[in-house]
């Protein structure tokens, strides 16, 4: 009897992973199966025509403009704000109500965010629809993704590194920039890949503040779409499955890179001796 | 510097330490204001998403009751009741979690316990790229293949359902509760095994009775990540949801959740009605604050 049910249990933990792996081969599977023929170089530079058979590059010019402007603001911010977590505070309440803080932003849905961008950022501070006011708020979204990350690459920075610094004269400041962040290095690079990987794959927030103009951005203060919300918008409004398969495709292959090369960094990490 | 008489050595010496001083008081209260930023956001985002969406209830004198339990949402008639979408918002979510806690948690014990390190070593990736695909695409997906299946097995006339929001979260909230509770059991010590296996314990009697509820904190704190996913989820649940503003009553039902009544309305409200679309978000952000304090309340007691 308890043969059988440990063998019953068994094949449910079995059946649990192999069906986990299933619906993503499936899930990529599709995506790659259904929208590969679009793909070409003309697909992927060309500029959107509203006709269809256009391409998709004001979208990617889009993304990657919201990646580097939110990325301007939330790394800096962000490494700062770790470093104050780590290396000055004295642990008290003012660090548990920023750390507390820091999860609660983590855990906001994005559709919450996307209300806050359009009401603040769009209508409060007059930005409009446009990319800016998607950055900003991407960069509210990546921060305690930062934070986190940071903290956590400068916890693995050994004592006595500090202490030997310290101990050759160097000032807190000097310890930190020449010393603490430089071996913390890998470890924030790998944060900042994982928020580049949130930016791609966010749409909602993105959605309500960017707008959805399907053309070129001329400026930052330009309205435009992400590759996401292009996906989506031409799945619900023109039912093109095919189409945003094939965006899925590219979205799919940047969240792939990004991920190896996550991988990548934190293996040299681990090899790092310390 | 050798050649400076002594009191002038002593004066560049205090010098650049004063400067020294100044830049390390200046630069920790830079650290400290980065650090401030993230509390003033948050208090930014409620205070901004409280007050809009407080207005019609305070300012303009509609009952918060009849918006909670109206089942009636015509913004053209000024009726906002979302008794409807808070239903199928909590049927989604429990439907989710009902499929996707077991698959998610057998496929957590089978990576951090069963599986031989070759087969680890393709699933944990694959995982990874789960948690990775923009979720919109799970949307494409769901509609593309979910909905038609669902349309012609089950003879409907809408393919767009409750049901087919649920596979979706499900598959959704996977990778969310794989990674984490698989950290959670990774992290029981060996010895509990060790010592389960040495009475005579068998190695699936091991990890149910002992490793398992060795790692219980970690596995709610997965559940309750994964549940925070779920009901958060926007753009994926708008494809395939229907949108109907009723309230469900079979799994084959068209409905419309919490978040996609704002993402769909968001773009053409104004006055009242954008005011109602910010309650629904606060009812949503009522529900995330729930969950997030029962799960410091779970970190917690899991820290003891």
């Amino acid at each position: 009897m308890r043969r059988f049910k440990d063998n019953l249990l068994r094949g449910l933990l079995w059946f649990s992973a192999l069906l986990t792996v299933a619906i993503l081969v499936v899930i990529v599977g599709y995506i790659f199966f259904k929208g590969f023929r679009l793909i070409s170089l003309d697909f992927i530079f060309g500029d959107y025509s509203p006709t269809g058979g256009g391409g998709i590059w004001p979208m990617i010019i889009t993304t990657i403009y919201t990646i580097v402007i939110s990325l301007l603001i939330a790394t800096p911010i962000g490494i700062l704000a770790a470093v104050y977590l780590q290396e000055y505070a004295k642990q008290g309440r003012l660090v548990k109500m920023i750390r507390f803080a820091t999860e609660s932003l983590t855990g906001i849905p994005s559709i919450i965010y996307g209300l806050f961008g359009a009401v603040f950022f769009v209508a409060t501070l007059k930005l409009g629809m446009s990319i800016i006011a998607a950055s900003l708020t991407l960069t509210i979204i990546v921060l305690p993704v930062i934070i986190r990350t940071t903290e956590e690459a400068l916890k693995t920075v050994p004592h006595q590194y500090r202490e030997g610094s310290l101990a050759l004269g160097a000032t807190k400041l000097q310890t930190l920039y020449k010393v603490i962040l430089p071996s913390a290095m890998p470890g924030i690079l790998s944060g900042i890949i994982l928020s580049i990987g949130r930016i791609v794959g966010e749409s909602a927030a993105i959605f309500l503040t960017a707008g959805t103009v399907a053309a070129m951005p001329e400026s930052i203060f330009s309205s435009a779409r992400t590759l996401t919300v292009h996906s989506y918008l031409v799945t619900q409004e023109a039912g093109d499955i095919e189409l945003a398969a094939a965006i899925g495709i590219v979205l799919i292959v940047i969240i792939l890179v990004l991920n190896l090369l996550a991988t990548f960094i934190s293996k040299k990490l681990n090899k790092a001796d310390y | 510097m050798a050649s400076l008489p002594i009191e002038n050595q002593t004066t560049n010496n205090r010098k650049s330490n004063k400067k020294k001083y100044f830049l390390e008081n200046v630069s920790s209260k830079v650290f400290l204001f980065c650090a401030l930023l993230s509390v003033f956001s948050l208090l930014l985002i409620i205070g901004f998403v409280f007050y809009k969406g407080s207005h019609p209830f305070i300012a303009e004198g509609y009952s918060f009751i009849d918006f909670i339990f109206g089942t009636d949402w015509v913004p053209s008639e000024d009726q906002f009741g979302i008794f409807p979408m808070i239903v199928a918002s909590v049927y989604a979510t429990i439907g989710a979690l009902i499929i996707g806690v077991p698959v998610g948690l057998f496929t957590a014990i089978f990576l951090s316990e069963l599986a031989p390190k070759s087969m680890a070593k393709i699933i944990s990736p694959a995982v990874q790229l789960l948690a990775g695909i923009p979720s919109v695409l799970y949307g494409v997906f769901g509609l593309a293949i979910i909905v038609p299946f669902l349309q012609n097995n089950l003879g409907l006339a809408k393919g767009q359902s409750l049901l087919a929001v649920i596979l979706v979260l499900a598959i959704m909230m996977l990778p969310t509760i794989v990674t984490v509770a698989e950290t959670a059991i990774r992290a029981v010590p060996k010895t509990y095994r060790e010592g389960s296996l040495a009475l005579g314990a068998s190695e699936i009697g091991t990890i149910f009775k002992v490793v398992v509820p060795a790692a219980k904190s970690g596995i709610m704190a997965a559940i309750v990540l994964g549940l925070g996913r779920a009901i958060g989820e926007t753009m994926a649940v708008i494809l395939v949801a229907g949108n109907s503003l009723i309230i469900p009553t079979s799994l084959t039902d068209s409905m419309r959740p919490l978040t996609t009544n704002i993402a769909l309305e968001m773009g053409y409200a104004f006055g009242t009605h954008q005011e109602m679309l910010f309650a629904t978000g606060i009812v949503l952000f009522s529900f995330i604050l729930l969950l997030n304090f029962v799960l410091a309340k779970i970190s917690s007691r899991g820290g003891n």
